[in-house]
């Protein structure tokens, strides 16, 4: 059943993200380039709306669907790590035009050069790893 | 219910996007997809190369099932809700991507050059794309966390960190655009 549920939320996020063109590359480009306003507003309204549930969830204490407490991680302070990881990010960001929610989605599309991107992106995690005690964190 | 085979506007997007995560947090998980590449990582073996994979993977099975969802929903979307494939930017990006090389620019989803069936057969292509993962791959991982991760979630739950992250990815976007494109397109 659970199974179920997680399907259901994924295929939603994948339509998503295929009706919002925020898995297209020209939508990413058009946003760095600051020509439309359409990125922000996905971007902007989500996080309104995301700011009044999750600040909500914790002032009213609301339970998840299976009475348990929700939990939020912190994330551990630091800058360099999420300045650094971040502009690293970005950067393939612009270039692939696809973050790793809408990479997915795209192989649905049938645009299979994206497993390419896909598996450069798994072999990026795999060389964090290695060298993720020689990073400034 | 024309809407829907329109391309969504924002004020559809962004709160779906939202309901998406409420939805994750109300069934007692974090909205986050740069997470699945690193269990990825550890189910074809990693862990004998780093601590960092070393993590029972089936924690993180639910999340890998939202992925197989996230390409289910890629193909409904794109199959069965889409009647025009065309993303309508605006007529100055179409115009600046063309001088670069993009003639699909303004008549498709994907840039063609890029993404159409015959772009790898340019190992320039390749690169491009290879490129553009790794950095991706790497980066999220670096910085704790993606787009979902930092942008929605991170940032809904007012985190610092988050913020930024999310400013990282913009110094890395616009350098990537104004700088790096004039180089390599």
């Amino acid at each position: 059943m659970r199974t179920l549920i997680y399907l259901f939320i994924g295929i939603l996020f994948g339509i998503t993200m295929f009706k919002s063109e925020a898995a297209s590359w020209f939508r990413i480009y058009e946003m760095f380039k600051f020509e439309s306003f359409h990125m922000y507003g996905i971007i902007g309204s989500a996080l309104v709306i995301g700011i009044i549930v999750v600040q909500s969830i914790k002032r009213f204490n609301i339970k998840s669907f299976y009475g348990e407490p929700i939990k939020f991680n912190p994330k551990n302070k630091s800058v360099p790590r999420y300045m650094f990881g971040g502009i690293i990010f970005g950067l393939g960001w612009a270039l692939a035009g696809a973050c790793p929610g809408p990479m997915f989605t795209l192989i649905g599309a049938g645009y299979l050069p994206i497993l390419i991107v896909i598996l450069f992106a798994v072999f990026g995690t795999f060389l964090y790893g290695l060298l993720k005690d020689k990073l400034p964190h | 219910m024309n809407w829907i085979y329109e391309p969504w506007s924002w004020y559809i997007s962004g709160p779906m996007i939202a309901f998406i995560m409420f939805l994750l947090l109300m069934v007692g998980k974090n909205f986050g997809m740069s997470s699945n590449l690193r269990t990825l990582c550890t189910i074809c073996g990693a862990g004998s190369k780093a601590d960092f994979f070393k993590f029972d993977w089936k924690t993180q099975k639910w999340n890998l099932i939202v992925v197989l969802g996230a390409i289910i929903g890629g193909y409904i979307g794109s199959h069965y809700l889409t009647s025009d494939m065309i993303v309508t930017i605006n007529s100055n990006t179409v115009a600046d991507l063309k001088t670069l090389g993009f003639e699909s620019a303004g008549t498709a989803y994907l840039p063609t050059e890029l993404f159409g069936t015959n772009a790898l057969l340019s190992i320039k292509n390749i690169f491009v794309l290879a490129i553009g993962g790794l950095l991706v791959g790497f980066g999220a991982r670096y910085a704790g966390g993606c787009t979902s991760g930092h942008a929605i979630s991170g940032l809904s739950d007012l985190q610092l960190p988050s913020l930024i992250a999310v400013i990282g990815f913009f110094i890395g976007g616009l350098t990537m655009i104004h700088f790096i494109f004039p180089l390599i397109f």
